[in-house]
């Protein structure tokens, strides 16, 4: 679990580490070879590394969105391997790793509430482990590196199907020098019913995250997965690239939540997909607090009849923060359905952006579609910006669209300090209840957290 | 523990339109104020400015409790010195739990008392919140809504002598409390309303338009408000001239 908020001293302690191999900064095809060569990996996935490069290499840069020009592509490590492998038990993890997870909560939380947990420092997942009874039935759960080499054949199917690397920039970037993130299949009928977790550490300056995760939820089954993600704070710039795919097949469902909490200098683009086949279920939720610039637009494909999408985000942007997030849907099936909750705060001159598509192609009938997003600023010199694009192409659908733009009134204030409220804590009240329709959703143990971080983030908003 | 309020020639203003003319006021703990008259006599804007509304601007005058100034403090902290406001209008806080926020509220007013009783966990506090809810008729459900989201103008005031009861103001001002009730809740309210009072030994300053209110609660002293002043004060008899005469008859005695 989350400890403090990203620019809070006591989160932002930094590890000293003698990793096992770190990369000279900058990127070439020699080192994604060197990658691929440490990983053991067959030669398709070099190929598919080489391939995605190349493709990297022609992409522009996207300039609809967030301000990148902070990017300098030749400044950042691609690859850092604190560690041969990942192990199954946290005694076998190096101690002062170990004690970062420790500081961070995460072996209590795992002893709590989980039925899994992995975790990635730097470049590699260095722990992973799955209680036994779901080992048992045949879910896997595994760093996607040991994915790769234990499921070749799962991998072929499905790897780089729902994102491929030609997606956009960031996704061919992941593409080409991916390495940790989780793998998880869940077997036929199989229902999981506590989370997974998987927690996603950046440690040393100039570094580059580039996790991969892929999930199968096979037919029926069912699975929560978690994420959490953190780094120190530097005065250089990281970047965090991930990408996430998800199959979600026939009455499948899957729920995939982010608890991210990123230092103020890190770059967090981040391309998530997932495809929806029928009567499946996809839900996300995303809430994003800290990072110097969040990209994030969770996507749904529904891409059979009946399936079901929601994704459901919340953005804190502070001071010198843009939060440019929302959501994708596309409706190619007759009654698909699907949801966007977006929420977003600003303080303190944060910018929090909303971006959404909905799409409905020809043909695809009886499609049911909500979209509502709701902005709150807390001054006058944070912005709020809505881009929510609707692409219809058939008549028989019913679309819902909401969007609010609040700030917090005097008269709210005064009616909450009436009752001995200093005014803060009047103000992060609100919030905390603006953010409400979204936390509660959370298991109990990571709402309480969230609301925790919303109210760090609140601290010494009142002058 | 405060004995008196003591309100001398309050004069305030909003933008620039003077709105208190000079107002004074003594309530000792234990009385019962009531405060009557036209709509725009400033009745309720007093309340407002006792309880440190921002939206005014005190020109001239003191409120001292004991030998404090209250008009130095800021709304915080004259909630945590004991004075309490029941609104008109109280606001909605969407998301907000009414039970969890009159908690936080209760225990933040009791650090600031620097009271040596430790924080009230949410098992006790629910269960006295539920005795209180059940004696003003409130549907135990309400303690896990939003405050004052979609309640009725009658469960809105409700709700607000509930937040009294749980927070032990030493003073509490209540605006309008009588309006949006029907006569059954204006008997349960008022019926709670005086004994709670009794029980804190509270000083309690009402203020209503509507004279119906003295047929269930039993003031010390009722005060007439015209124009930014108080304009008459005494005891029942003046019901009698207010209900024959209206509130013109104080006027034009002027």
């Amino acid at each position: 679990m989350l400890t403090q908020t990203g620019d809070n001293t006591a989160f932002s302690f930094r590890t000293k580490t003698k990793s096992f191999f770190t990369s000279q900064k900058g990127l070439n095809a020699d080192l994604i070879r060197e990658i691929s060569r440490q990983k053991s990996e067959p030669e398709w996935m070099l190929n598919f590394r080489l391939r995605a490069y190349e493709i990297f290499l022609t992409k522009k840069m996207p300039n609809w969105g967030a301000n990148l020009t902070g990017i300098d592509f030749d400044n950042i490590h691609y690859y850092v391997r604190p560690q041969d492998k990942a192990k199954r038990s946290w005694d076998d993890v190096p101690p002062e790793i170990k004690d970062t997870f420790d500081k961070l909560g995460i072996p209590e939380a795992e002893r709590k509430f989980l039925a899994g947990t992995g975790a990635q420092f730097e470049s590699e997942m260095v722990y992973h482990s799955l209680a036994e009874n779901l080992a048992k039935q045949g879910v896997i759960f595994e760093s996607t590196d040991d994915g790769l080499k234990n499921h070749p054949e799962l991998f072929k199917k499905y790897f780089g199907t729902v994102v491929p690397p030609g997606d956009n920039k960031f996704a061919a970037l992941n593409s080409a020098v991916w390495s940790g993130g989780s793998f998880i299949y869940v077997p036929k009928n199989v229902h999981i019913e506590l989370p997974l977790q998987a927690y996603f550490r950046i440690n040393i300056e100039n570094m580059g995250q580039f996790e991969r995760t892929l999930i199968i939820a096979d037919e029926g089954s069912s699975i929560h997965y978690v994420e959490g993600c953190t780094a120190p704070t530097y005065s250089s710039d990281s970047l965090h690239s991930a990408v996430v795919e998800i199959i979600v097949k026939k009455g499948a469902r899957v729920q995939y939540t982010t608890i991210q909490n990123w230092s103020g200098n890190v770059y967090n683009l981040v391309t998530k997909r997932a495809m929806a086949y029928e009567n499946a279920e996809m839900v996300w939720l995303d809430c994003n607090l800290g990072s110097k610039v969040t990209m994030k637009y969770p996507s749904i494909i529904l891409r059979e009849r009946g399936a079901k999408g929601e994704i459901q985000s919340l953005a804190f942007a502070s001071k010198g923060q843009h939060q440019d997030a929302g959501g994708k849907v596309i409706h190619l099936a007759p009654d698909t359905s699907s949801t966007i909750i977006s929420k977003s705060i600003s303080k303190n001159g944060g910018r929090s952006t909303y971006r959404g598509l909905v799409k409905v192609i020809k043909g695809a009938k009886n499609v049911k579609t909500r979209v509502v997003c709701d902005a709150l600023m807390l001054d006058p010199a944070s912005r709020s910006d809505t881009y929510p694009t609707m692409d219809i192409k058939e008549e028989d659908v019913a679309i819902a669209h909401e969007a609010t733009v609040a700030s917090i009134g005097e008269d709210e204030l005064f009616y909450l300090m009436s009752r001995g409220l200093a005014e803060e804590q009047a103000a992060t009240l609100i919030v905390n209840g603006f953010a409400n329709p979204i936390v509660r959703q959370l298991p109990m143990e990571y709402a309480v957290e969230l609301n925790r971080l919303l109210a760090l983030e609140m601290t010494g908003s009142v002058g | 523990m405060p004995s008196a309020l003591k309100i001398k020639n309050l004069h305030a203003t909003i933008g620039n339109t003077k709105i208190l003319n000079g107002v004074s006021l003594d309530i000792s703990q234990g009385e019962i104020h009531i405060i009557m008259g036209q709509n725009g006599s400033g009745k309720s804007t007093l309340l407002s400015i006792l309880m440190g509304n921002p939206k005014y601007t005190v020109t001239m005058g003191s409120v001292m409790l004991e030998k404090k100034n209250i008009l130095d403090l800021s709304v915080t902290q004259r909630a945590q010195a004991g004075l309490f406001l029941g609104f008109q209008h109280p606001q909605v806080v969407a998301g907000v739990a009414l039970g969890n926020f009159l908690r936080l509220a209760r225990n933040t007013v009791a650090k600031a008392k620097k009271s040596k009783e430790l924080p009230i966990a949410p098992a006790p506090f629910a269960a006295l919140m539920r005795t209180e809810m059940e004696k003003l008729k409130i549907d135990p459900a309400f303690m896990s809504r939003s405050v004052n989201e979609g309640f009725s103008g009658g469960e809105k005031k409700k709700s607000e002598i509930l937040q009294m009861a749980m927070l032990e103001p030493s003073f509490a001002f209540l605006d309008e409390i009588d309006s949006g009730l029907d006569i059954d809740a204006l008997k349960v309210v008022t019926k709670e309303l005086s004994a709670v009072q009794k029980k804190q030994d509270m000083g309690l300053v009402i203020v209503s338009h509507n004279p119906r209110i003295l047929d269930f609660i039993r003031p010390n002293k009722i005060h007439i408000m015209s124009k930014g002043k108080i304009i008459a004060r005494g005891g029942a008899e003046i019901i009698a001239k207010i209900e024959k005469g209206g509130y013109d008859s104080f006027l034009k005695k002027k």
